[in-house]
């Protein structure tokens, strides 16, 4: 299988430079990237890549038992690594992707050397001594948003969404592409990532770790951040004077700044 | 920012009716008005989603003052869970990527916990560098709409469940079909002997062309010893289809041999099965059903075969000689098995010397339609003629010939049919030479 072009692979920045792979959460797809990249590019190898069911990656795919779990996405990260043949690179994940990270560098420790976590949450619903922000019915609530909004989603359109790799600007039909996806495989993503619970893997983590959290933010709160940190050994915690669960999108040069920080870093 | 004067269209300068009276009462709707009291929500918020300003009609409907929202509260702060998660992970990333966003479906809580479903559109305002300034944001009432679209939902959602209900129901019945078929070949099997019993100085073949594989047909035949020097026959067809007939079938199959065995003689045979289809079938659901008996004597010493056969109801047997001809042995005036008390049967005698056959058949092959039209029946002279055409040939080659007579019918056979063919070998069993000879 082509693992690039299934995960919809793109390599961009400077050939010779560390490998850093971008990996987008729940919602859209490695567009939310695009005002980190330019801060990368100079100095390292960036990788951008869409989950199976997400963005331009291959719907063919598919599947719901695999990717029933996060660790379904964790190997398509793996994957990607393997396919580009990668050996320490830092990850970084937003959102639920901050623990396919942490569970892709469980998988494949010789492929990844460093996690950034933007905006993490190991678990969103509540739980006896743990404030995850949401109970089960908001999960429901948030499946019948996706059921209300097909985002510019047809089942006509995806193969325009798919056939366009390297169109450089996405014109006026491809209007909220970036969210477009099949209803079913995003629902499945939905469930996988606000029913997972992930605390007990991040004290696994062997690698330098760096968390970003937001001072506001309504999907991963601050104590949410502050559980991550405490429970990353040895991690880095920053949090970031921005708003909602996008940083790298409403606050890109701080988050971008602590980002390249962390980087340098670990040279 | 807002005209308080009135500036009256040039052409409607003068005019004085109540149309203009009209128009002018919609001028002084100033703009401050129309963004108070439109029909929609409005609100324009700072980037990090902050309140800065929001209308009258969105306060009603959140049943707030306006004193507790600007600058106090977020957008998001308006909106359910499910509509929060919804927009930090569409909703926004959009917004900051496009610039702008329409018609999305959320829900914003009102006044008393009333959830309000809304349909919000955003557009960012940029600054003269191009950077963001402010978000300004229309929420239009949906609660029509969303009614209407989750009844579409729904009907889409039991369309896919009667849909899924609809396959599996169909396969379950495709699974049922074909164990059903199966179940009735077998019965079918049964009701006809396995293999045909050899018979010294005599060749039997037998055919059975079932119209239909769901249901089972009427037509039946037997040949099985007596004693150690005569064979019975029997050949019919019992009135209808399906498991009744096979009732039937099954009831005369036995009730025949079981007679053959107390007494062989024909006409006895059929008027034993006569009283006990008669005795069985009395009252609302009258069964019978057309036959022809025969007993067989070979005689080792001639090695011909003496024939007597009686029948009720039943086409004519054909016998086919040695030397091309074909006849009927006619037994004519017999009634159909089963339905008098008291019925008359008709017996005929022939022999069969080297290279006759007798033929029995069902009325399938005789009344099979032909022509383009398929409006014709085949009929007892046509069949005559093709027997004439087969006379002189093994009893198997005779059924093989109207075996390929069935299948040229097509659909014009649209009845079951049995072929019983039972021939006098013209010579001994010829060695490997004189076979290739011939």
């Amino acid at each position: 299988m082509d693992i690039r072009r299934r995960n919809n692979v793109t390599v961009t920045g400077n050939p010779r430079g560390p490998a850093v792979v971008l990996a987008h959460g729940f919602g859209c797809d490695q567009n939310m990237w695009r005002l980190t990249v330019p801060a990368l590019a100079e100095d390292y190898r960036v990788v951008l890549f869409d989950y199976v069911g997400s963005g331009r990656s291959d719907p063919s795919a598919f599947r719901e038992d695999r990717y029933a779990s996060l660790d379904g996405y964790a190997r398509d990260a793996v994957e990607v690594c393997e396919a580009l043949d990668l050996r320490d690179a830092v990850f970084v994940g937003h959102s639920v992707s901050a623990m396919t990270g942490v569970l892709a560098a469980g998988m494949a420790p010789e492929r990844i050397g460093a996690l950034v976590m933007v905006a993490p949450s190991p678990r969103y619903i509540d739980d006896e001594g743990y404030r995850g922000g949401f109970s089960a019915q908001d999960i429901d609530e948030l499946l019948a948003s996706l059921e209300a909004n097909y985002l510019g989603w047809s089942a006509a359109m995806a193969p325009v969404i798919m056939g366009t790799p390297d169109r450089p600007e996405l014109g006026e039909e491809l209007r909220n592409s970036f969210c477009a996806t099949d209803p079913d495989m995003a629902r499945v993503f939905a469930r996988t990532t606000f029913l997972s619970d992930s605390r007990d893997d991040l004290g696994k983590v062997k690698v330098p770790t760096l968390v970003l959290e937001c001072a506001q933010d309504a999907i991963a709160p601050r104590e949410v951040g502050a559980f991550v940190h405490r429970a990353v050994p040895g991690s880095e915690l920053v949090t970031l004077e921005a708003v909602g669960h996008c940083p790298h999108l409403s606050a890109p040069e701080a988050t971008n700044a602590a980002i390249t920080a962390f980087l340098a870093g670990l040279r | 920012m807002c005209r308080s004067g009135r500036q009256p269209d040039p052409h409607e300068a003068g005019g004085n009716d109540a149309g203009n009276a009209a128009f002018a009462a919609l001028l002084e709707d100033s703009a401050e008005e129309l963004y108070e009291t439109a029909p929609c929500g409005y609100l324009s918020t700072l980037m990090d989603g902050t309140i800065a300003k929001i209308n009258a009609t969105l306060l009603g409907w959140l049943g707030l003052e306006r004193s507790a929202v600007v600058g106090r509260m977020r957008f998001t702060d308006l909106l359910t869970v499910g509509g929060r998660l919804y927009h930090e992970t569409h909703f926004a990333p959009l917004l900051r990527m496009q610039g702008e966003i329409g018609g999305i479906a959320l829900e914003i809580r009102g006044a008393e916990g009333v959830r309000i479903p809304v349909l919000v559109s955003s557009a960012v305002k940029y600054g003269g560098e191009g950077e963001p300034l402010l978000i300004r944001t229309t929420v239009f009432d949906a609660r029509d709409r969303r009614s209407y679209e989750e009844e579409l939902l729904r009907r889409k959602r039991e369309a896919e469940a009667a849909r899924e209900q609809a396959e599996a129901a169909r396969e379950q019945a495709e699974t049922d079909r074909v164990r059903l078929q199966e179940a009735l070949a077998t019965l079918q099997q049964s009701l006809l002997p396995d293999v045909l019993p050899d018979v010294p100085g005599l060749e039997a073949a037998a055919h059975y062309h079932t119209a239909s594989p769901e249901r089972l047909g009427g037509d039946f035949y037997d040949l099985f010893a007596v004693d150690g020097k005569r064979w019975a026959f029997f050949l019919g067809d019992v009135c209808g289809k399906g498991p009744q007939a096979a009732a039937v079938t099954s009831l005369t199959r036995y009730t025949l041999r079981a007679a053959a065995l107390h007494d062989p003689d024909p006409v006895a045979a059929l008027s034993t099965l006569n009283a006990v289809l008669h005795e069985r079938y009395t009252g609302g659901d009258p069964r019978y059903c057309t036959a022809v008996f025969g007993l067989l004597e070979p005689d080792p010493a001639t090695g011909q075969v003496a024939v007597r056969i009686a029948a009720g109801g039943h086409p004519p047997a054909v016998v086919l000689r040695a030397d091309g001809r074909a006849d009927f042995l006619p037994t004519p005036g017999g009634l159909l098995v089963g339905i008098l008390s008291d019925p008359r049967f008709v017996s005929a005698s022939t022999v069969l010397a080297p290279g006759d056959t007798l033929l029995l058949y069902t009325d399938g092959l005789t009344e099979a339609r032909t022509g383009e039209d398929r409006a014709t029946l085949y009929g007892d002279q046509a069949l005559l003629g093709f027997a004439a055409g087969q006379a002189g040939k093994p009893a198997r080659d005779v059924i093989r010939a109207l075996t390929g007579l069935l299948d040229d019918f097509g659909d014009g056979l649209d009845d079951d049919t049995a072929l019983l063919a039972l021939g006098v070998p013209a010579h001994p069993a010829p060695d490997p030479v004189t076979k290739n000879a011939r």
